[in-house]
Order: structure tokens, then C-alpha cells, then sequence
């Protein structure tokens, strides 16, 4: 059909189609008004502490930009180490959810994981300092002990286990419901006809899953590691709670002292900050905004760069 | 295209026409309930509270150590003053000092006294060309609590409890700490020193001693924030609380009446060791000269931390309302005067130790800031 039959045969346009796309334009350009007030909000409320002299910095900072770097390396890099955790353990899920429980199985299983999400992230935190740290406790005691030539697992041990470490394990145990249930959809819409060629020229299940699910997924894998990682990166509470925190970029993941995240660090800070302090805070929102925007657009690029494998042909 | 987990929404409309109805009528029936019973509430306080004629609103905010003291001195003050509305703000000192000084407040609760700068500029709520003062209205003692096995007693002088905090000592069985007890049998267990990870008055009380105690290891200058970038953060009392008794090996320092069953460590003075009690604390606020320099009815007190005293104990906070001595609306000065009165008196210091674990003011510093008190218009 050309453009000019659609033009001609242009219906009559009744008070529902009017109300019903000014409401879908309204809802649309909401958002983004939103996301524009957001922005702008930040921005504003960020400029005194872009020029803050060092005195109103906590600690020996003399800027803001010194101030901020340790806590956005304390934030990528607990994410990090929970996406690492999380996605090969939910593409494992999914993929048992999707090819190898038997059905009923699936289902109750699948109902579970979606269950998961919905603790709110303070439960995780309670969880975190009341049962995880000290279960742990004498496993990171060990590993350094063992391990302690390795620099990740340098001494010395935290005596309560509050480490950016079990930080990345209660985190990564927050975003696995979310990667799990997109990769199970995508691994589901893998084209039949791919995965019934792949067993009939003699794949085993291992095989058509590698060379037929994998492939047709990873678009989909890499969104939804993205969408776990900005849940990941924004997480307040949790990490509030359990994380022992110090101002210092520190690789270590077993000792007391540990980067702290953007996102605790206000948190924790907000409660007594007054004058420029709460502009500081602000600012490093801002700046957790900026990371969270790129990372999407990476997310993005990956996805589009591989669009004939997404989910959505 | 990415399906998202979605509940079954036909179902739970459905379930709700089928349990909507009587959830209507029990909900219906719990507000009309409720509403009966708080009717009869409301009736009897004012009867019982006939003779009291206050009334009006009290904004305040400040030092969130005195948050619990503020919530019990609240409701037992408009319990028996049903008109009076009194809002207090645990925003931080600094916030509730900038707070009131610009007038958004009537009083402001803090862990510090007014500085020099601060009484050299105006306040908005006092009437023109008066100052605010400093009235000491709750003092809580610092415990140092322990979670070492096989550890029941612990002595520790300024020196060797900076140099823990400050992470020079790193072993329980350091000689440092053998050398105060001999009795104990101290592992060889790492010690963690666990300490506040936001901004607290308690980290600076506790900085202050050690400053002045034991200046030649503790250097850097009392604030809110921990100064030194060893040992373990936890967030707010109950989280140091909670990190020292699940961990092993661990120190820190808390709130007095939060410590629970952990064991308390017990502080050098003089050539005794000394334990906390409500006595101690009040003693040692009791013993210390007022801050020298400032107005006669300024009852800000310069802590004896390095009392010799036995009957002392040095680690505490003392956190202060700060008040006009005239308030530029006058009724407004008589009721701030009234609660903060209450504060003050033997009564309200029995509600703040009883809720809050506060040590009650003595009978003597009682008496001054009544006496203070007296001359607020």
C-alpha cells in the first residue's frame, strides 16, 4: 500500500481516536519532561558545588571532582562485581526455566524468581548484615589467609564481613530476577525451526543451545544485564546497610575499608547535611545520573549493532 | 519483544468483587470504630488537662541524639498541654543551629554550643539586639563496647583506645592492652574497631576525648564525621551496635543505653578504671566550668575530660537547647519557655533517662537552667 491510498481512505475521526492519541502524546512527552525537570533540577542544585571551596568537602578533598571519583569507582565497581556474579547464574536459570525443567517445574520455578523481585531492597539489607556478613565472615577469614598473595583478596579481614564483596553478593542476588525473567522470554522466542534444524542435523541439547538459543539472545542477554546493572548502580538501601565504607578508591574485597557507592553515600550523609554540604550530595547524584545515562546508551549501541539477532524480528 | 512478568489483573478484579464487599463494610466499620474511640481519648485528656491554658505551636530541630528524649519530653508535655503542638526536626545540629538563627525555628536542639562567630551575628526569632544561650538539657554517656571470646572485663586507658581507633594497635593481644589486664586471657584475634559511617555527635564527643586525652596519637580535630580512614563503618547507633555483635573481634563506640548485653570496656581516669553509670556522666557535666568569655546566663560547658575523678566518666555527649533570652513575639517566648522548662525539670530528665537512656541533669544544673530559665521573656 503507498502512502497516498492511506491519505485516501483516511477515515472519519471520532472523539475516542482524538482523546485517545492526545492521551498517548500527553503520556509520552511526560516522560520526558520529567526526565528534563530531573536533569535540570540536579544541574541547578549542583553548581555550588562545583566551586565549593576544599574546606566544605569532608575529609582531605580539595575538590569536588576528588571528592566524587573514589564513590564513582565504589559504584561501578560493586556493580561490576554483581553483574559478574549474577548473569552467568541467570542465563543458567533461564536456561533451565526454558529448555530443560520439565513444564510444571518451570512454571512454579519461574513464579519464584519473579517473586524474588518484589523484596523491597531494605529486607536485602537486613539479610545482608544479620545473616550473610557473619555467615561469611570465616570464609573471607580464610581466603585471605590462603589467598592473601592474590591483591583482590589482600588482608587484612574484616572482622564482621561488611565488605564491598558481600555487598556485590546481596546485590547481585537483587538484580538476578530481573535479568533471569527477560532472558527466559528471549530464550522462549528462539524460531522453533532454528532449534529443531540444529537437533536434526545431530546437536545435542548443549549444542542447539550454544549455536541456536545463545546466539539469538545475546541482544537480549546484554539488555537485560543493563536493565540489572542500573538497578544495580542506583541501589541505596542495601548497600547503606551492610557496606563498611571509606573515601578511597580501594580494589580490595575483603577488608574493612571499601569505596563506597554514590547512591549510600548519600544516603547516609543526606540526613545531617546543611548549607553547600546537601549541593555536594546533589551534585553526586548528578553525577550517578550521568554514569546510569551512559551506560544505557552503550546498552543501547550493543543492541542496535546486533538488531538482526534481537528479540523484536 | 520483551514480555515482562505481569500479575493476572482479570483475576484480582475479580477476587475483589467477590471480597470487596465485606472488606468495605470491615473497613467501614474499624474507621467509625476508631474514630468512637478516639473521640472518648480526645474528651478525657481535656478534662483531665482543664486548669492548663497553653496553647500555640513550637517548631524546633537539631541534634538527632536528643531525637528519642524530644519524642517522650513531646508527648508528655502535650499530653498534659493538649493546645500545644511542638515539632522537633532531628535534622543535625549544624542544620538546627543554621535553622534557628535565620529564624525558622524557635529553638534548636544541638550536640555543640553556639560559636563565637554565630553569637556575634543576630538571630531572626529574638527580639533585636538580644542573643541566644546555651542550657544543657541532656547528657548522654559513651560506652566503649567489645565482642572479644573469652573476654568478659576490659580496661583501657585514652592512649591505647586512640591507638586502636586509629589502627596502631591491630591484635587484641597487643601489649598495649595486656599491660591494663593482666586478669583477662586476650586472643590473638585482629581486633576491628567498628565506628559511625554518617555524621554523628556521638563520633565527635568521642573524638574530643581522645583528643584531649590522648593528644600525642589522636590528632586530628573533633568533628562529626570519624576523621581516620581505618577500621569499619556502620551506619547509626544500632548499626555499630549491630556490627560489634556480629562480628569477631570487634570495638566501638555507642550510645550508653544501647549496649545491651555487649561487654563495656571501662575507661582510665585518674589511676582507677571506671565503668559508665547515669552518676558518672552527670558527675563529670556536673564538675565542669562553664566556657569562659560568654554571657552570665550562657550555660555551656567546657568538659573536663581529663578529670582525675574516679566518680567521673569523661566519655559523654551533653547536647544543649539553644533558647532567646527575649523572643520578638512574647507569647511565643512564654510557651518555648514553659516546654523547655519542662526539659529541664526533675520530671522531664526521669522521661529522657527512661525512654531515651539519657543520664538526668543533676539537681544542681537542673536549678541553674531553671534559674536561666526564669529570665527568658
Amino acid at each position: 500500500m503507498t502512502t497516498a491510498d492511506r491519505i485516501a481512505i483516511k477515515a472519519k475521526e471520532r472523539p475516542g481516536d482524538r482523546i485517545f492519541s492526545t492521551a498517548t502524546v500527553v503520556a509520552g512527552s511526560l516522560i520526558l519532561a520529567v526526565l528534563a525537570a530531573v536533569a535540570l533540577f540536579l544541574l541547578v542544585q549542583s553548581i555550588p558545588a562545583f566551586v565549593a571551596p576544599a574546606d566544605a568537602f569532608k575529609g582531605e578533598f580539595s575538590n569536588f571532582w576528588s571528592y566524587v571519583a573514589p564513590l564513582a569507582f565504589g559504584t561501578a565497581w560493586s556493580a561490576f562485581l554483581a553483574l559478574l556474579m549474577a548473569v552467568p547464574v541467570a542465563i543458567a536459570v533461564a536456561l533451565f526455566i526454558s529448555h530443560y525443567a520439565p513444564r510444571k517445574l518451570a512454571q512454579g520455578l519461574g513464579y519464584l524468581v519473579d517473586l524474588l523481585a518484589a523484596v523491597p531492597s531494605v529486607v536485602f539489607g537486613l539479610w545482608g548484615i544479620g545473616v550473610l556478613a557473619p555467615m561469611v565472615q570465616p570464609f573471607y577469614a580464610n581466603l585471605v589467609e590462603w589467598f592473601g598473595w592474590f591483591p583482590l583478596f589482600a588482608g587484612p579481614v574484616s572482622g564482621t564481613g561488611r565488605t564491598i564483596l558481600t555487598v556485590a553478593i546481596v546485590l547481585a542476588v537483587m538484580v538476578l530476577p530481573i535479568i533471569t525473567a527477560i532472558c527466559r522470554e528471549i530464550f522462549l522466542q528462539t524460531p522453533v525451526l532454528y532449534e529443531e534444524a540444529s537437533l536434526a542435523l545431530g546437536a545435542t541439547r548443549w549444542e542447539m543451545i550454544t549455536m541456536a538459543v545463545l546466539p539469538f539472545g545475546r541482544a537480549g542477554i546484554i539488555s537485560a544485564s543493563m536493565l540489572g546493572l542500573g538497578r544495580a548502580l542506583g541501589e541505596t538501601m542495601a548497600v547503606a546497610m551492610v557496606l563498611s565504607p571509606n573515601p578511597q578508591v580501594i580494589f580490595q574485597l575483603l577488608t574493612s575499608q571499601n569505596s563506597n557507592t554514590i547512591a549510600a553515600n548519600i544516603a547516609l550523609n543526606f540526613p545531617e547535611a546543611h548549607g553547600v554540604g546537601v549541593n555536594i550530595l546533589l551534585a553526586t547524584g548528578l553525577v550517578l545520573f550521568v554514569i546510569t545515562l551512559i551506560v544505557n546508551m552503550i546498552a543501547r549501541v550493543i543492541i542496535n549493532r546486533r538488531k538482526a539477532f534481537s528479540g523484536a524480528n | 519483544m520483551i514480555a515482562f512478568p505481569v500479575f493476572d489483573l482479570k483475576r484480582i478484579l475479580v477476587n475483589l468483587k467477590r471480597y470487596g464487599r465485606p472488606a468495605v463494610i470491615a473497613i467501614a466499620a474499624a474507621l467509625v470504630l476508631s474514630s468512637c474511640a478516639s473521640n472518648e481519648a480526645g474528651s478525657t485528656a481535656t478534662d483531665d488537662a482543664a486548669e492548663s491554658t497553653l496553647s500555640g505551636t513550637i517548631n524546633a530541630a537539631g541534634a538527632s541524639s536528643q531525637g528519642s528524649a524530644q519524642e517522650s519530653w513531646i508527648s508528655a508535655f502535650q499530653t498534659a498541654n493538649p493546645k500545644v503542638t511542638i515539632n522537633y526536626d532531628p535534622s543535625g545540629s549544624g542544620a538546627g543551629r543554621e535553622t534557628f538563627i535565620a529564624g525558622g525555628t524557635d529553638f534548636a536542639g544541638s550536640d555543640s554550643y553556639l560559636n563565637d562567630e554565630e553569637l556575634a551575628g543576630a538571630f531572626a526569632a529574638c527580639a533585636p539586639d538580644t542573643l541566644a544561650v546555651d542550657l544543657p538539657v541532656y547528657i548522654s554517656p559513651i560506652a566503649v563496647i567489645f565482642n572479644v571470646e573469652g573476654v568478659t572485663d576490659l580496661n583501657l586507658d585514652a592512649d591505647t583506645l586512640a591507638k586502636i581507633f586509629t589502627g596502631a594497635i591491630t591484635t587484641w593481644n597487643d601489649p598495649a592492652i595486656v599491660a591494663l589486664n593482666a586478669d583477662a586471657e586476650l586472643p590473638a584475634t585482629a581486633i576491628t574497631a567498628v565506628h559511625r559511617s554518617d555524621d554523628s555527635g556521638t563520633t565527635k564527643n568521642f573524638a574530643d576525648y581522645l583528643f584531649q586525652a590522648a593528644p600525642d596519637v589522636w590528632t586530628e580535630k573533633p568533628a562529626d564525621p570519624f576523621p581516620y580512614q581505618t577500621g569499619e563503618g556502620a551506619q547509626g547507633t544500632s548499626g555499630v551496635v549491630d556490627a560489634v555483635t556480629s562480628g569477631t573481634g570487634t570495638i566501638g563506640y555507642a550510645d550508653a543505653s544501647r549496649a545491651g548485653d555487649l561487654g563495656v570496656a571501662k575507661i582510665k581516669v585518674g589511676d582507677e578504671f571506671v565503668e559508665y553509670t547515669a552518676e558518672a556522666a552527670a558527675a563529670v557535666v556536673d564538675g565542669s566550668p562553664l566556657v569562659e568569655g560568654r554571657a552570665d546566663n550562657d550555660l555551656a560547658i567546657k568538659l573536663d575530660r581529663l578529670t582525675t575523678d574516679a566518680t567521673h566518666y569523661p566519655l559523654v555527649l551533653v547536647s544543649y537547647a539553644l533558647v532567646c533570652t527575649e523572643y520578638a513575639d512574647p507569647a511565643q517566648g512564654a510557651l518555648v519557655k514553659e516546654y523547655v522548662s519542662f526539659m529541664a525539670s526533675e520530671a522531664g530528665q526521669a522521661e529522657a533517662a527512661a525512654s531515651a537512656g539519657a543520664a538526668p541533669l543533676s539537681a544542681d544544673l537542673q536549678s541553674k537552667v531553671a534559674a536561666v530559665l526564669e529570665t527568658v521573656k
